[in-house]
């Protein structure tokens, strides 16, 4: 399912979180969407995701013009703390099942088992880490074509992260879904990007194919978003 | 396990690479199969559609053989496994007159200290 951001500005107040930006997400593909912190990220997400709408422009997922009803398609992982602190693991899984109608219980169970989550255990009694390989869980179990992660590793240590990224590896349908990450912390994704796009106070300033980057320029994502900041800033 | 890659090369030639390593010293044997693309992915750490390109290129060097439903599988043909490991072999000898190079050495000193190095060996 295609998802499209045809010249998409948003702006809070007098400030520009996106000017005029165009994007295209193919199925079957994971997208890395890099920037600092504040220079539109997840405002692109959420545009997708239904929850903020542009002030010019169109958001298209699967040619449909996007209204908050798109949640149907899309799955979205935010950054934020978003659960019920008196709810079990279990209640927040039976609650997501009740949402929303694409979500496969038998995945949950699954997604559960490889997390080594607890159903009995209090959303108030988990680490961090444990809350966000429970958001994972909830965003991985939805059938829905579109999946966005807003920070998935954001504040999780590195056994976390090799868990949520094998777990991304083993449950996304590659025929159907389309993936998109925002993060900063570009090191632990990139091997598992095809495209890698930048975003810098809400301008596109550069999309490139991580092997292609790599075989063209001899560079990593990581290397390539370092230079271009730097050429940035000195402007 | 994620491993590290290096970053000034493609991904999917270094997967080709340590692939073809574990064949020539034997750890993957002629006919063996290789793990579904998934579970490489997964092993590795890596984008399922690199390691599609991996597998496509080593077929490409007739390396491996996909099976129409069956999967990937390690040559049978013993003239392309001695051919892989000669061209192994090559690569390793490249990196090491390289550094050599590097360091000063000429083609007659890195002969003697090769010779020098066996002979210690032996002792």
């Amino acid at each position: 399912m295609t998802v499209k951001l045809r010249n998409v500005s948003k702006r809070y107040g007098k400030d520009f979180s996106l000017k005029n930006v165009s994007l295209t997400f193919e199925t079957g593909k994971i997208y890395g969407l890099l920037g600092p912190n504040g220079s539109g990220k997840s405002t692109t997400l959420k545009m997708i995701a239904g929850l903020v709408y542009p002030n010019n422009g169109k958001v298209e997922v699967d040619a449909e013009e996007v209204t908050r009803k798109i949640c149907k398609k899309v799955a979205y992982l935010t950054e934020l703390d978003m659960f019920y602190s008196s709810f079990t693991v279990g209640n927040m899984i039976e609650f997501y099942a009740s949402q929303f109608s694409d979500f496969d219980m038998e995945k949950a169970e699954q997604l559960l088992i490889d997390m080594k989550l607890d159903r009995a255990k209090k959303i108030k009694q988990l680490s961090k880490g444990n809350r966000g390989r429970l958001k994972l869980v909830l965003t991985l179990s939805r059938k829905s074509p579109v999946l966005l992660l807003d920070e998935p590793f954001s504040g999780l240590d590195p056994m976390v992260r090799d868990s949520i990224v094998k777990s991304l590896l083993s449950y996304i349908n590659f025929d159907e879904q389309t993936v998109i990450i925002a993060t900063h912390e570009i090191d632990e994704i990139e091997p598992l990007l095809d495209e890698a796009i930048v975003i810098f106070q809400g301008d596109i300033i550069g999309q490139k194919n991580v092997e292609t980057l790599r075989e063209e320029e001899g560079v990593s994502v990581l290397e390539w978003f370092k230079s271009t900041m730097v050429q940035m800033e000195g402007n | 396990m994620t491993k590290d890659f290096q970053t000034s090369k493609p991904i999917y030639i270094q997967i080709a690479d340590h692939l073809s390593s574990q064949i020539v010293r034997g750890e993957m044997r002629a006919g063996e199969k290789l793990p579904s693309v998934r579970e490489m992915a997964i092993n590795s750490g890596v984008n399922p559609n690199t390691i599609q390109r991996t597998y496509s290129e080593m077929e490409r060097m007739g390396i491996v053989e996909t099976k129409r439903g069956q999967g990937t599988f390690v040559t049978e043909n013993e003239q392309v496994l001695k051919a892989l490991k000669i061209r192994l072999q090559a690569d390793i000898i490249g990196v090491f007159v390289q550094n050599m190079k590097e360091l000063g050495f000429s083609q007659e000193e890195m002969m003697d200290g090769l010779e020098q190095y066996f002979r210690r060996e032996q002792e």
